[in-house]
């Protein structure tokens, strides 16, 4: 055959999250230790589409993604057209592990960036044993709001455009242009008012700055990355939080904004492959 | 570089279809010095060096030069790359009415970004 077809495989599994029946739409690829990954706010598994097609990373981890009920090709709940989404700490926390014990993963390794890799800090304190490691990609505990959600889904403004405006410059400046898009073009088809509820859980319904330091890093090692462009998850946020954690490990990539993994692939592969390897000894 | 933006933007045909749905008119301040910019269905029909008393403008946008000059850099430090990024830490301001600016960001961050090209050809 000569077209090229990627490994990707894409299922939808039927979970019951928050009492209510969910569509969930989520795509995996390679063999080996689970590595379950958390999109960003308002947009969904795609942006993990790189890491799939790296046979460096493949060869040793099943790396599987979800979006989110809302999200991506996961339908909203029944219902959902006369309420006002906001995912809440606990809805999020219940969505990773039901899906995580809905496909029998053996201790996965929980990667999330942004909101995700906010809600794995959560994650490793509260089901450390069920876990492998967490790795917060543009990760804290608290961040400083930069900006009034209140724009983000009114009828005056496109959502889909000012979501895609409003991120834009956490591509880090040396993103090459296609895959700077590709990342936007995530926001932009995002549905109404879905970034400004995830927003809510990572706004509101998140300051974890007084219980990190309560995660046990024996049980479920962490580690951060964060990119030197980022301005929402700033460095010194991600330090700060790895400072609070003991035995967390952290560091800061250059040339890398807030979703280093579909922004700037080949960039982050430089950052990513070492710390996969660091897993991979641990659990051997 | 904010005079320079009629013939940086006007003659990107992309850019101006992308802010075809605006006409307002802005204020940039550079340090101290403050440019009034008029648009017009996407192009800069004209930029005007203030003072300009009693002239109305819809909202402004504030940073000192060495910002700017960091903000124009080809490739510009972490920090400098955005205008949301300048007004995080402090660098700028954006005052007035938000709406034209906000149903309009990409073009209007776009449009500022522009000087950019300068330094890239230079």
């Amino acid at each position: 055959m000569a077209a090229r077809i990627e490994p990707i495989v894409g299922r939808y599994v039927h979970l019951t999250l928050g009492g209510r029946s969910c569509r969930v739409y989520f795509e995996e690829a390679g063999h080996g230790i689970p590595l379950l990954c958390l999109h960003t706010a308002g947009s969904d598994g795609r942006q993990f589409r790189h890491l799939m097609n790296d046979a460096a990373v493949t060869d040793h981890f099943r790396v599987i993604a979800f979006d989110l009920p809302w999200h991506g090709k996961s339908t909203p709940p029944v219902g959902w057209e006369d309420e006002e989404y906001r995912l809440t700490t606990a809805a999020y926390v219940e969505a990773v592990m039901t899906f995580s014990r809905a496909l029998e993963l053996d201790r996965p390794v929980v990667m999330g960036c942004s909101m995700g890799g906010r809600i794995v800090l959560q994650l490793a304190l509260e089901h450390a044993a069920e876990l492998g490691a967490v790795i917060g990609l543009e990760a804290a505990d608290h961040q400083t709001p930069w900006y009034d959600t209140e724009w983000l889904h009114r009828p005056d403004v496109h959502g889909g455009e000012v979501c895609a405006a409003l991120v834009s410059g956490l591509v880090g400046a040396p993103a090459p242009d296609e895959h700077r898009w590709e990342t936007l073009w995530g926001y932009m088809q995002s549905g109404p008012g879905v970034f400004k509820g995830d927003l809510y859980f990572y706004r509101v319904d998140s300051d974890f700055r007084d219980r990190v330091a309560g995660i046990d890093t024996r049980a479920c090692p962490v580690h951060l990355l964060t990119g030197s462009y980022d301005f929402s998850c700033t460095p010194e946020d991600t330090l700060r939080t790895a400072a609070t954690i003991k035995g967390a490990e952290a560091a800061i990539m250059n040339e890398l904004g807030h979703f280093p993994m579909s922004e700037n692939p080949a960039r982050f592969r430089e950052y990513i492959l070492p710390v996969l390897e660091k897993v991979r000894a641990a659990r051997a | 570089m904010i005079d320079r933006l009629p013939g940086l933007v006007n003659g990107d045909a992309a850019l101006v279809r992308r802010g075809r749905f605006l006409t307002c008119d802005f204020l940039v301040e550079v340090g101290d010095v403050a440019y009034h910019v008029s648009v017009e269905q996407g192009r800069i029909a004209s930029v005007t060096l203030g003072p300009a008393s009693m002239r109305p403008w819809r909202f402004a946008i504030r940073a000192v030069e060495e910002a700017w000059r960091e903000f124009w850099q080809p490739v510009p430090r972490p920090g400098y790359h955005d205008l949301f990024a300048l007004t995080r830490f402090g660098h700028a301001r954006i005052e007035g009415d938000l709406l034209p600016l906000m149903a309009n960001l990409r073009y209007i961050k776009e449009v500022l970004e522009t000087p950019r090209r300068l330094a890239r050809s230079a």
